[in-house]
């Protein structure tokens, strides 16, 4: 028994060294003051002010950054409707298509997702004429077709584990299915909302294949401009960046797990409150 | 949600005068209010039905479409499949020359055979890695799980072309581990990582690895923990017992986690690209190479559709125990 709870300890030892000693070995040497990644050449900010400097990197991250929020906006809003057909609506004509539909961009190589949008958009450019050309608004839907996929398999599992109960009580009170949903439904799937809103951001921010499909000239996202600069080598401009990804991901993951665990710790004060009422 | 339910709309209008004429009107606006909600179901799905159908499905069906084409100096590069023969008759030209070269260029042959060795050979690595973990997570304390979980999908959230990159340093031959091995004696010459499929391999294993320990920890976590006290009460020792009892359990796990990381590694193109070498052939390499670098479309369309065909059986089945779990639930 002790064997065995020594080997496991050491499978968990191992797994989170491998996954986080690249990582803190990444963020250790973009203050490293040597051009050569390997040779430490003493503590420096060098990299940073490097970085700050680079408009391209920088225009790069906005417009990341803006297609992030808009694809996750419009991913959250239909991978919502998505999970509640998929939940509430078991039975009608087309249900199979439709799950199929919905759950294949999740395991869809991205490189296949990437030329097939790509090639969608030249033909409606040939056929209708829009979209004229390559852009942020092609990155946008082809963002948006993969990522409300993840939404809706987030949204999905809250709203299957929710107490259908709630929505008849308020139906029987003889609210409308559209109040029902918006006053009793929505708030209780809100932080599945939020974590998929969050996810699709992650996913777009991220994504550099169907990026370089879909992008024209003038729209060159922050991963695409990375991958460009890191296929020639490695660059401790880029160590640089990737620290502040990570910085930025770490602290926003701590404030969600701060408010969650307050959240958490409320409901079970009410809930303490409740029974001793009793 | 389908063509019918106007028409069902109708039938139960019609359905008025049948109505016997002790039943209040009531009854009417009971039914006007079900066929109203119907409508209403209707549109709900309309939105995300018609967003896919148009831009995943169609897709697909045009990369079909143009893998039967022929590549042609022209802005799109593809001749298009139907033309108007003598300003009249609607002619449809199919090419099956793409995919007969496909067949003939040992080239692709051999691409699409390494892709699915180095796919199943990284998703073995990431079961035998991710599985103890995933134990070990599901058989902690409580409290604990939740926050050892986070620790894993952590990396996650962190771009995944950082992560990758984040090897180049460590694995090139004056890189980290060969320096480090070095330092300590144990070899004389750094030893060539970067640039063979051990690298991918690493990078696919790493780049992975939550998308295997969450299915994994879930199927583990509701197994119930009393067949193992009866397991024990009968007479069988812990191992066998985790043999006969808890592996069966993870089956499901295991084949929704290994067809999560298969799936995308037989078509990824950043790993081997950033972390193999030129002999490191992979069919998605070859997929972008034919579409960015030789700029023919055609060729490219009819590699993806045969990805796709090989794809399609791991992708019914990830589906099926999909759907199965969902059904439980």
């Amino acid at each position: 028994m002790k064997r065995r709870g020594f080997f496991l300890y050491g499978a968990l030892c191992l797994g989170y060294a491998f996954l986080y000693v690249p990582i803190v070995l990444l963020v250790v040497y973009s203050f490293n003051a040597s051009r050569l990644v390997t040779v430490w050449g003493g503590f420096s900010t060098h990299w940073y002010g490097e970085l700050v400097g680079d408009q391209k990197i920088l225009d790069a991250a906005w417009l990341s950054l803006e297609i992030a929020f808009v694809n996750a906006t419009i991913a959250t809003f239909l991978g919502t409707l998505a999970a509640v057909v998929l939940v509430r609506f078991t039975r009608f004509h087309g249900r199979t298509l439709f799950s199929g539909l919905v759950t294949a961009p999740l395991v869809m190589p991205e490189i296949i997702t990437g030329l097939a949008m790509l090639l969608l958009f030249v033909s409606l450019e040939q056929w209708i004429g829009w979209p004229e050309g390559r852009s942020a608004t092609t990155i946008v839907i082809a963002h948006v077709t993969f990522s409300l996929a993840y939404v809706t398999v987030v949204v999905q599992s809250r709203l299957s584990q929710m107490d259908a109960s709630l929505e008849e009580a308020a139906m029987d009170l003889g609210a409308r299915p559209l109040k029902v949903f918006l006053v009793v439904t929505l708030p209780i799937i809100a932080p599945a909302l939020v974590a998929g809103w969050l996810l699709a951001f992650t996913l777009s921010l991220d994504d550099v294949v169907i990026a370089s499909f879909v992008s024209g000239p003038g729209s060159t996202t922050l991963p695409i401009t990375v991958f460009s600069k890191v296929r020639l080598g490695v660059s401790p401009e880029i160590n640089a960046l990737a620290t502040i990804v990570i910085a930025v991901v770490s602290v926003g993951i701590a404030v969600a797990g701060r408010i969650m665990y307050r959240q958490e710790q409320e409901r079970r004060r009410g809930l303490e409150r409740a029974s001793e009422q009793e | 949600m389908s063509p019918q339910m106007p028409s069902r709309l109708m039938g139960r209008t019609e359905d008025k005068p049948r109505t016997p004429p002790g039943i209040t009107p009531r009854r009417h606006f009971f039914d006007a209010a079900l066929a109203l909600r119907r409508w209403g179901r209707f549109l709900v799905g309309l939105p995300p039905y018609v967003w896919l159908a148009v831009f995943f499905l169609v897709p697909f069906l045009i990369v079909f479409g143009i893998s039967f084409s022929e590549v042609e100096s022209a802005i799109p590069p593809y001749r298009s499949l139907a033309g108007w023969a003598d300003g009249a008759v609607l002619e449809i030209r199919l090419n099956l020359g793409n995919y007969r070269y496909l067949f003939d260029d040992p080239l692709y042959v051999h691409a699409y055979l390494n892709s699915l060795r180095i796919a199943a050979v990284s998703t073995l690595c990431c079961l035998l890695l991710g599985y103890p973990m995933a134990y070990a997570i599901a058989r902690a304390p409580v409290a604990q799980r939740i926050p050892l979980l986070m620790l894993v999908i952590l990396p996650f959230w962190t771009s995944f072309l950082i992560r990758v990159y984040a090897w180049m340093g460590i694995l090139r031959n004056e890189g980290l581990l060969n320096g480090l091995l070095l330092y300590l004696g144990v070899i004389n010459e750094p030893i060539q990582i970067m640039e063979t499929d051990v690298a991918v391999y690493i990078g696919i294993v790493y780049s992975y690895l939550p998308f295997m320990v969450l299915p994994l920890y879930a199927s583990l976590e509701k197994m119930d923990l009393s067949l193992l006290e009866a397991a024990a009460d009968l007479g069988c020792r812990p191992f066998r017992a985790f043999l006969s009892v808890t592996l069966p359990l993870s089956v499901p796990g295991m084949i929704a986690g290994s067809m999560l990381v298969f799936i995308p590694a037989v078509g990824e193109f950043v790993i081997p690209d950033l972390l193999g070498g030129p002999d490191t052939l992979m069919i998605g390499k070859v997929l972008w190479q034919e579409f960015f670098d030789n700029r023919d479309w055609p060729v490219a369309s009819a590699v993806a559709v045969a990805m796709l065909v090989l794809l399609v059986a791991p992708i019914m089945l990830f589906q099926h125990y999909q759907n199965r779990d969902r059904e439980k639930s």
